[in-house]
């Protein structure tokens, strides 16, 4: 486990993975895409089909899965006619990007020569980044880490608690990667910064 | 440099609308146990354009007090600046200025 730093003479943002954790990282990414395209953006069943076909607005209400209600979050805690505007202009926009940066961190892993299945003992993949995708994996690390806290409920300062946990727990496990994405996070904004 | 001219004052308008209407909205953002001090502290800076002192200030008041207001501004400006806040991911809500 490396990290990200800053190639000194290209400048490009680099990091080197094991088959293993490609891998993972791309599944981690997909699983993102799939729940951010898969939970119907609208609830459809009480409009007229041709009405809902000349329908171009977004949703109006907070998302029932909790990753969405963080990743796409209330904008006026106490105005829900504004609340639900905001929503309906922006909440697709926010879909399709964070889904597009999702998919930009797939295909980047598989460009760096990641097959499609990991069959291969020993792989190791290069990661080099230009500056602006360095920047879209630093945000979509961002989603997945807080797509992976929310299901966990992590808390301020819970460390104590998850390092407590056998080796052996799903969560703590579970735990350990939110914590990996972190780390590569952290390196990757050091070494943009 | 400007010279004076004769202008009819709008008699609707009154002082206090005017003070409030020019700026009376801002974008705060909200303590959360994921975003990392040094990515809060980075967005501040490439979004915002602030210093590395101020964006570093606006994301301890963030991490200690729970919330920061980090701009101010029209309404349309404070929509785009928390639709940017949650392309990046952080928890923001638009509010009027109190």
């Amino acid at each position: 486990m490396t990290g990200f730093t800053r190639h000194r003479r290209s400048k490009r943002l680099i990091a080197t993975f094991t088959g293993f954790e490609a891998d993972l990282l791309r599944s981690l990414a997909a699983q993102l895409v799939e729940l951010l395209r898969n939970e119907a953006a609208v609830p459809r069943d009480d409009v007229d089909p041709l009405e809902a076909m000349m329908d171009f607005s977004g949703p109006t209400t907070e998302p029932d899965d909790p990753v969405l209600a963080r990743l796409f979050p209330t904008a006026y805690p106490h105005d829900e006619e504004g609340a639900a505007e905001f929503r309906r202009f922006t909440e697709g926009t926010l879909r399709d990007g964070k889904a597009r940066a999702a998919v930009t961190i797939i295909d980047g892993l598989e460009e760096a020569g990641l097959p499609p299945e990991l069959t291969e003992e020993g792989l190791m993949i290069d990661v080099e980044l230009d500056e602006p995708t360095a920047e879209v994996w630093m945000r979509s690390f961002t989603d997945l880490r807080l797509a992976l806290a929310t299901r966990l409920e992590v808390q301020e300062g819970d460390e104590g608690y998850w390092h407590s946990l056998p080796d052996d727990d799903p969560r703590a496990q579970a735990h350990d990667i939110y914590e990996w994405v972190g780390y590569l996070q952290e390196t990757l904004v050091q070494a943009l910064a | 440099m400007s010279t004076a001219s004769p202008v009819e004052v709008e008699p609707t308008t009154t002082p206090d609308e005017i003070t409030v209407l020019a700026v009376p909205w801002v974008t705060i953002v909200w303590n959360d146990p994921v975003n990392l001090m040094s990515y809060v502290t980075y967005v501040f800076q490439k979004y915002f354009g602030y210093d590395k002192k101020k964006a570093e200030k606006l994301m301890l008041e963030v991490h200690e007090d729970g919330k920061s207001v980090v701009s101010t501004g029209s309404r349309e400006e404070m929509e785009r600046d928390v639709q940017a806040m949650h392309e990046y991911g952080l928890w923001a809500t638009l509010d009027k200025q109190s």
